[in-house]
C-alpha cells in the first residue's frame, strides 16, 4: 500500500463537529481521544473548556497548562522526551573518533558522558565530512543509553583475557582497533585507573605524544588537527595551550554531554581476533579491606543509622556482615551511639557512596544534603511518609531491628551455600 | 653499589626522584609521591636502594634533592641535564646500565608538563611491565613481586608482576619519613653527564599559571515553561522509587539483597 496519508473529508468533518452523534467515536478512531482542542472549519482553533483537565486524587478537577495534556484522559504524564529525540545515523563516516569510557560499575560515568560530548564535537564539526564516534567498551556492562550518550559505533570486547586488571591485553585490543580503523582521534578519560593508564600506555606504544589533563578544546584552523586544547600541567598549577594531539586524555567537564540527539550505537566486530599477549602482570583479585578503615567520604557502600535503630549491637553486626562502612545521622551521634566522625550530612561528611542504606533515618534536609551524590539509596523505616522514603530508590517499611536481622540471616545463608558449593 | 654478593642476591631498587613544588607557596621541595616511593623502597626487606635524578644541578634543586638524602641515604646519582630537556634518553640509558630489579617512580611530576608519561615511556623503551598506583609491595620472591594496588574508594587489588618492572606509587602509599638535617648535609650528589635531548615541542606551547575553571551551569533543556520552572525549583528528590509496605521482614530483606547484588557491593 502507498505510504501517502489519505484524507477522509467526512471523518474530518465529524471530528470538527462536536455536536455530531458520532463525534466521540470518530475522534477515538483518529487516535486523538476526547480532545479539548480541534481546528474548526474556518481554520480557527476551537476549544471545549469542559474537557480540559482531569480529576485529581481528591475528586477535584485539576488543569495542567503545560500543553502536554489533551482532553479529559486520566492525568497521564506525557511520553518520555527520549522518544522525540531525532535519531542520527552516520552511514559512511569520513573518520572515526575513538572513545574508551571507563564504565565504572558497568555504567557510563559523568566523566565518560562529558568525553562522549567532546567526541561528538570533534566528529560533527564539519557537516560536509561528518565523523562517527566509536566507543570501545571492555567487560560486561549494564548501560542501555549508549546511543543517547552519542555513540555511533560500539565495539564491545568481553573475552576472559581482558577481564579484571589486564592492561597489556587491553592495550593489545586498542592496537588492533588502531590497525583496523585508524581513528583520527583517541579520547580517554584522564582518570586514575582505567582511561588515564590505558591512554598513556597506548600513547607510549604508538609513539604519539598525548595531551593529558585537557579541560578545554577549541577549534583552531592553524593547528595540524584543527583543534587547540588547554591542559592542566605541573600538578594542576599550569595551563598549557597547545594543538590537540591525536591521543587526548581529558578531565571531567571537558565538554557538555550529548543531550539533544540520539545515535545508533551499532555493534562492530573486530576484523581479526585479539592478539594473544603473554601477560607479565597477574591479577590476584581484590583484597578485602576493613570497611571501618575506609574514609566515610569515599566509601562505596554505607549502612547509616539514625534515631530509629533500637538494637545497636545488631546494627554493628549487620554492618560487618554486609561489609559496609558505618555512617550515622546527627541524632545518633548526639545521643552518643556513634562517633562524631561518622556523621553524614550538612555538618558532617558529604558522602559519595554508590549504595547508601538509611536505617531509621527520617531524612531531614541537613541529612539529605550530605547524601546528594549517592546513586542508590535504600531506606528502612517505620514511617511511610517521611522524606527519606521520597529520596530512596527502594524503601522497606518495617521495624529496623527485624529487617536487619533478616538481612544478616539471608546474607550469611547465601555465603554458607556458596562455601558448601565450592 | 656492591655487585651481587655470594649470599642472597639483594633486590636492587632504583627510585626515580624529581624536584617538587609546594602547592601553596610554590617553593621547591622533595616531591611528595617520589618521597612516598623512597619510603616504600626503604620498607623492602634486603633491598639495595639507589636514588636517581636527571635534571639541572643548581642551588635550589640541590636543596630539594638533599631532602631525599635526609631520608637515610649517603648518595644520590644525578645526571646533569639542561633546563627543559627531555630526560627520557638519559634515564633509560642509566637504567640500562645499572639494570635494577625494580624501578619506583611517582605518578606524575609536580613541575613542568607533569603528564605522568615518563614511567610508561620508560617501560615501553626498556620492555618492562608496569603497574601504576601502588599502595604497598607485599613480597618479592623468585623474580616475582606481589603488589597491592590502590583502587578508588579505599579498595585494594593484589597483583603479581614479573621483575624487572616499573611501578608508580599512589597517594595511598606509606607517608614518607621526615628528612633529617644531618644526613641531608652529609650525603653526596654523584654528578655525571648524560645524553641531552631537547624538548622542542614544549618550547612552542603557551604556558601560564592555571586559571580557575569555569563552573558548569545547570542547563535545563525543556520544551515548555512549566518544565523549565519545575526543573529550576526541583528539590533533590529521587524519581520516586519502589516502596514496600506490609511486607514481612524477610521479604523486605530479600528485596534489599537483590538490589545489593545488582549493584555488586556485596563481597
Ligand atoms: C544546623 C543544623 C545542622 C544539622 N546537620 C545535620 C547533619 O549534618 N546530619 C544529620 O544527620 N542531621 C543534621 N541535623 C539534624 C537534622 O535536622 C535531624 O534532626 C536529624 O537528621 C534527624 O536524625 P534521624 O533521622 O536519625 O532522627 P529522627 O528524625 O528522629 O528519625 C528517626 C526515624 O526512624 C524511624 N523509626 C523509629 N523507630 C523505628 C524502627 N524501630 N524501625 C525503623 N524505623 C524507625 C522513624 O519513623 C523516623 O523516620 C542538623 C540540624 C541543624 C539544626
Amino acid at each position: 500500500m502507498s505510504q501517502l496519508p489519505r484524507r477522509d473529508p467526512r471523518q474530518e468533518w465529524i471530528a470538527r463537529n462536536r455536536l455530531h452523534p458520532r463525534h466521540e467515536e470518530v475522534l477515538a478512531a483518529l487516535g486523538q481521544g476526547a480532545t479539548s482542542e480541534w481546528p474548526g472549519p474556518n481554520g480557527l482553533v476551537r476549544k471545549n473548556p469542559h474537557r480540559v483537565g482531569f480529576i485529581g486524587p481528591n475528586g477535584i478537577k485539576r488543569i495542567d497548562r503545560s500543553g502536554t495534556q489533551q482532553g479529559a484522559g486520566g492525568g497521564k504524564a506525557s511520553a518520555p522526551v527520549a522518544e522525540h529525540k531525532p535519531l542520527t545515523e552516520i552511514a559512511e563516516p569520513a573518520f572515526l573518533v575513538a572513545v574508551v569510557p571507563d564504565m565504572a560499575g558497568g555504567r557510563l560515568s559523568g566523566h565518560d558522558k562529558d568525553l562522549l560530548g567532546l567526541a561528538r564535537r570533534l566528529a560533527d564539526a564539519d557537516p560536509a565530512a561528518q565523523g562517527a564516534v566509536l566507543a570501545v567498551v571492555f567487560g560486561s556492562h549494564k548501560e542501555t543509553n549508549l546511543g543517547e550518550a552519542g555513540v555511533d559505533r560500539l565495539l564491545h570486547l568481553d573475552s576472559p583475557e581482558i577481564a579484571g586488571y589486564a592492561p597489556e591485553a587491553r592495550l593489545g585490543a586498542l592496537i588492533t582497533v588502531e590497525q583496523a580503523w585508524t581513528p583520527r582521534h583517541w579520547l580517554l578519560p584522564d582518570s586514575k585507573l582505567g582511561g588515564g593508564e590505558l591512554g598513556r600506555r597506548l600513547a607510549a606504544r604508538l609513539g604519539e605524544r598525548p595531551a593529558t589533563g585537557i579541560w578545554q578544546v577549541e577549534a583552531d584552523a592553524e593547528s595540524a588537527t584543527g583543534w587547540q586544547c588547554t591542559a592542566r600541567g605541573a600538578a594542576g598549577s599550569l595551563d598549557i595551550r597547545r594543538p590537540l594531539p591525536r591521543i587526548a586524555l581529558a578531565l571531567a567537564e571537558c565538554a557538555e554531554p550529548v543531550s539533544e540527539t540520539r545515535h545508533a550505537a551499532a555493534e562492530l566486530v573486530l576484523p581479526q581476533p585479539l592478539p594473544s599477549t603473554l601477560s607479565r602482570i597477574q591479577d590476584l583479585g581484590q583484597v578485602s579491606v576493613d570497611p571501618a578503615s575506609v574514609a566515610l567520604s569515599e566509601a562505596e557502600f554505607i549502612l547509616a543509622a539514625g534515631n530509629g535503630v533500637r538494637d545497636w549491637d545488631a546494627y554493628h553486626r549487620a554492618a560487618s556482615v554486609l561489609g559496609a562502612t558505618e555512617g550515622a545521622s546527627r541524632v545518633a551521634v548526639d545521643e552518643g551511639y556513634m562517633p562524631r566522625d561518622r556523621q553524614v550530612g550538612a555538618t558532617g561528611t558529604w558522602v559519595t557512596a554508590r549504595v547508601y542504606i538509611a536505617v531509621g533515618i527520617s531524612g531531614a534536609i541537613q541529612h539529605l544534603q550530605g547524601i546528594q551524590p549517592c546513586e542508590k539509596v535504600i531506606a528502612i523505616n517505620m514511617d511511610p511518609s517521611c522524606d527519606m522514603i521520597k529520596r530512596a530508590d527502594l524503601a522497606v517499611i518495617g521495624d529496623s531491628t527485624q529487617i536487619l536481622e533478616a538481612l544478616v540471616t539471608l546474607v550469611s545463608q547465601a555465603r554458607e551455600e556458596k562455601r558448601d558449593a565450592a | 653499589m656492591q655487585p651481587e654478593s655470594a649470599m642472597t642476591p639483594a633486590l636492587e631498587v632504583t627510585v626515580l626522584v624529581s624536584i617538587g613544588r609546594h602547592p601553596l607557596t610554590g617553593r621547591v621541595r622533595r616531591a611528595d609521591q617520589d618521597a612516598r616511593g623512597v619510603e616504600l623502597a626503604r620498607s623492602l626487606a634486603d633491598a639495595e636502594v639507589r636514588l636517581l635524578h636527571a635534571g639541572e644541578c643548581n642551588e635550589s634543586s640541590e636543596a630539594a634533592l638533599r631532602g631525599y638524602l635526609g631520608m637515610g641515604f649517603s648518595e644520590l646519582a644525578l645526571i646533569e641535564q639542561p633546563e627543559g630537556a627531555d630526560v627520557l634518553p638519559a634515564l633509560s640509558e642509566a637504567l640500562d646500565a645499572t639494570s635494577p630489579h625494580l624501578v619506583i617512580t611517582g605518578e606524575r611530576a609536580e613541575r613542568g608538563e607533569g603528564s605522568g608519561l615518563l614511567p610508561y615511556l620508560l617501560a615501553e623503551r626498556l620492555g618492562w611491565p608496569l603497574v601504576s598506583g601502588l599502595a604497598a609491595v607485599e613480597s618479592v620472591e623468585d623474580g616475582m613481586a606481589t603488589l597491592l594496588q590502590a583502587l578508588p574508594r579505599g579498595q585494594r587489588r593484589r597483583l603479581k608482576i614479573r621483575l624487572p618492572a616499573i611501578v608508580t606509587v599512589d597517594d595511598a602509599a606509606p607517608t614518607p619519613r621526615q628528612s633529617a638535617y644531618g644526613p641531608a648535609r652529609r650525603g653526596t650528589l654523584e654528578t655525571s653527564a648524560g645524553e641531552v635531548c631537547n624538548d622542542d615541542e614544549w618550547a612552542t606551547w603557551q604556558v601560564q599559571p592555571a586559571r580557575p575553571r569555569p563552573k558548569r551551569l545547570k542547563i535545563v533543556k525543556a520544551a515548555s515553561a512549566r518544565d523549565r520552572f519545575k526543573a529550576a525549583a526541583a528539590k533533590a528528590e529521587g524519581t520516586g522509587g519502589q516502596v514496600l509496605t506490609d511486607v514481612t521482614p524477610t521479604q523486605g530483606a530479600e528485596a534489599i539483597l537483590t538490589l545489593l547484588r545488582d549493584e555488586e557491593v556485596l563481597r
